[in-house]
């Protein structure tokens, strides 16, 4: 019995012992970008040429967008090509990783592309070069003419699956192009690809254009243009080039807006000297009041699932940013900071608002959390405002103006982005000035 | 019949208890250990090279004239009139210094160590006399804790008995996977984040093998962040090889569980 006794003894006891394993908490890292090597992609040599297209130079074309999109995130790190000991044909077959490990990169992107019958066929590869397997590998085929287009897609997917969030690469922005002296400006409205190529203009200049916003559910867009000093909101479609006036509102009308699901537009005009926000159903062009109050009401912008919507209000006596359900009830005030909050962006992803502040002369693009909390000044200047999404809610553009004379010389509208973390701000370079930018959805999900 | 019976209820309460105490789950206290600080310690100088700005200069001088004057009129114990606040070599100021101390009424009684060392220095003296009095006075309470009591407390089970790395191990090996781990930045504030590593360990710390302890959550659906958190993770680990591991004791830590946890350093 007394054996029995002993073997239960050690038994139990040799359990609790064999469970204790080291465990050490690890709750931060480093936020440094990703050493990642972009081999230059395989070009077929039985690829056919194209017209304006060189073919040849092609898959070092496309390695560089994509080296220039994860530059601009800031979370990745593009090693120098000059580096590589591998060439591209035996890379994307099946690379030496210990070679790639030599120069640090703790990711590689190997690809290949062939013309044929007048069609684009690329292929791409991620592997992880710590692990030495492969990550994701695609193809596509396409027209020639979108090799762009393919590179962008590309930098989108290798971005969704090294960081766990939806890329905006393959994005389009839609601003206000402004040439001539302040007093005499000439307003466009044009459009380019996120990386700032193939900009288009779509209206000539002839009349006023401001606030183009794109319709997150289509490639729609809404804008305010002035006819005979008279205020319409327009509807243009980017595809067709087809444009529509939705209507002409009285009084002051201010930034049209899309609802999440493209079939309202949200904006604010003045009626009988008050300006209140009003929704129109795209549709049955049914116009419904949604605030009621004797003070100014402008800048509304729904929230992604359409339940809220935010605005800016001076009911408090300054300008302050207000949330409400998207029927106009329950209105809360959200900012108590010293300064004027204005306007006010929804993040698609719906966790954040991004807003303009001004305090003491000065201008800021911030963001908080939707009841209000959390604020964080992300950038600081003479003059800036407009913030509109990534679509993925992690970068804001927004413009700046640089500082005039007295007679207008020297001033400067120019479009700048920053991330959320408010460390990468970057200029983006457009052809004129500009102003009032717009972010687009993804062009290919 | 009886006897039998009390046999039994005994034997089995023996088994119960010794259940109770040596099962490791019911041992384990739900309290969380508090992140520990790690602290730099930096040697400081006694004098800095760093110049003084014009200005500054002037308005020290002034200073210390002044109080020369306060000191040399009242004519304190010779061993305080040393006693000055941020002494700088500067050739003017060690002239009229030296006339100071001839004029001061007792200069035998200064004795050369305390001439020598300025006050910062004493400051100093007295503090690490004091510290090692404080280390002394903590070994005693310890080892009269250790004496009075048999009791574990859950904080030093974790980082000594339990875990085999002593704090100073535990913080290298986490600073070292620190630099190493890229934090995916797209993942939800508000989802579970935990990734658990194991990993079986070689002397030198290097990885003979990682596993991840909850691996068929990579797939289930609406977990893809999951996946991308738990591949970073074993990047860091593959990355720092071979890891920082105490010279002794490998029966203790060949093996070793790593958890990962962002959701502090996301939520900012």
């Amino acid at each position: 019995m007394y054996k029995k006794f002993l073997f239960t003894f050690i038994i139990l006891f040799h359990s609790s012992l064999a469970n204790a394993l080291i465990e050490v908490d690890i709750t931060r890292g480093n936020l440094d970008p990703l050493p990642i090597a972009v081999s230059p992609l395989y070009v077929d040599p039985k690829s056919e040429n194209i017209k304006d297209i060189k073919t040849k130079s092609l898959g070092e074309e496309v390695s560089k967008i994509i080296e220039k999109n994860f530059k601009s995130t800031g979370l990745f790190n593009p090693l120098n090509k000059d580096a590589f000991v591998q060439k591209p044909d035996i890379a994307h077959l099946k690379p030496r990783f210990e070679d790639w490990r030599l120069i640090k990169a703790q990711a590689l992107v190997t690809g290949k592309l062939n013309v044929k019958d007048g069609k684009l066929k690329v292929e791409f590869r991620l592997w992880d070069l710590t692990a030495s397997k492969e990550m994701i590998a695609l193809a596509f085929t396409t027209t020639p003419g979108n090799w762009r287009r393919v590179a962008h897609i590309i930098s989108d997917k290798i971005y969704e699956r090294l960081t766990g969030e939806e890329g905006y690469f393959d994005t389009r922005i839609i601003y206000v192009a402004e040439s001539g002296p302040k007093n005499r400006r000439v307003k466009k409205l044009a459009i380019m690809d996120q990386d700032g190529a193939n900009t288009k203009y779509l209206t000539l200049g002839n009349e006023l254009v401001l606030t183009p916003r794109f319709n997150p559910a289509n490639q729609m867009v809404t804008y305010l243009s002035y006819f005979r000093n008279l205020p319409r909101v327009y509807l243009l479609d980017i595809e067709t080039g087809q444009q529509e006036v939705v209507g002409n509102f009285p009084g002051m009308t201010f930034a049209p807006r899309f609802s999440p699901d493209g079939k309202k537009i949200i904006m604010s005009f003045a009626k009988d000297g008050n300006s209140d926000i009003y929704t129109m159903d795209i549709e049955t062009r049914v116009v419904e009041k949604i605030t009621e109050h004797s003070s100014i009401d402008t800048s509304p912008s729904f929230s992604p699932d359409g339940k809220y919507i935010c605005f800016n209000s001076d009911r408090s006596g300054l300008q302050q940013i207000y949330v409400m359900k998207s029927d106009g009830s329950d209105v809360k005030r959200i900012t108590f900071g010293s300064g004027l909050y204005g306007t006010p962006v929804w993040s698609p992803r719906g966790d954040l608002i991004a807003f303009t502040k001004v305090r003491k002369g000065k201008f800021y693009i911030g963001v908080m959390r939707t009841d209000g909390s959390g604020e964080r000044l992300l950038t600081e200047n003479f003059y800036q405002e407009a913030p509109s999404w990534s679509p993925n809610g992690r970068v804001l553009i927004f413009y700046r103006e640089t500082k005039s004379g007295p007679s207008g010389e020297g001033f400067s509208a120019k479009l700048w982005s920053i991330d959320i973390t408010g460390y990468n701000e970057r200029k983006i370079d457009t052809e004129t000035d500009a102003s009032d930018p717009s972010w687009s959805s993804l062009l290919s999900k | 019949m009886t006897k039998s019976l009390i046999y039994s209820v005994s034997f089995h309460l023996v088994i119960i208890l010794l259940t109770v105490l040596t099962l490791p789950f019911m041992i384990r206290q739900p309290i969380e250990l508090p992140p520990i600080v790690s602290v730099e310690l930096i040697q400081i100088s006694d004098t800095t090279n760093i110049p003084y700005a014009p200005k500054a200069r002037k308005v020290i001088e002034k200073v210390k004239k002044e109080e020369k004057r306060v000191v040399s009129e009242q004519a304190p114990p010779a061993a305080k009139a040393k006693e000055k606040p941020d002494r700088i070599p500067m050739p003017e100021d060690n002239k009229e210094e030296k006339k100071i101390v001839k004029k001061k009424q007792n200069p035998e009684e200064i004795k050369p160590e305390i001439r020598q060392s300025s006050e910062f220095e004493k400051k100093e003296i007295i503090d690490t006399n004091q510290i090692a009095a404080l280390i002394d006075k903590a070994k005693e309470e310890a080892a009269l804790v250790e004496k009075n009591s048999n009791k574990i407390t859950q904080s030093n089970q974790k980082n000594s008995f339990a875990t085999g790395l002593t704090l100073t191990q535990e913080d290298a090996l986490r600073a070292q996977i620190f630099g190493c781990w890229s934090v995916p930045l797209g993942l939800p504030y508000d989802g579970d984040l935990l990734v658990r590593i194991k990993l079986q360990l070689k002397q030198d710390g290097t990885i003979t093998k990682s596993e991840i302890l909850d691996h068929e959550r990579m797939n289930r659906p609406g977990q893809k962040f999951y996946k991308i958190l738990a591949e970073s993770a074993l990047r860091a680990v593959r990355l720092c090889q071979p890891l920082k591991v105490p010279p002794t004791g490998y029966e203790k830590w060949k093996e070793l569980q790593l958890n990962f946890d962002p959701t502090e350093m996301l939520k900012g």
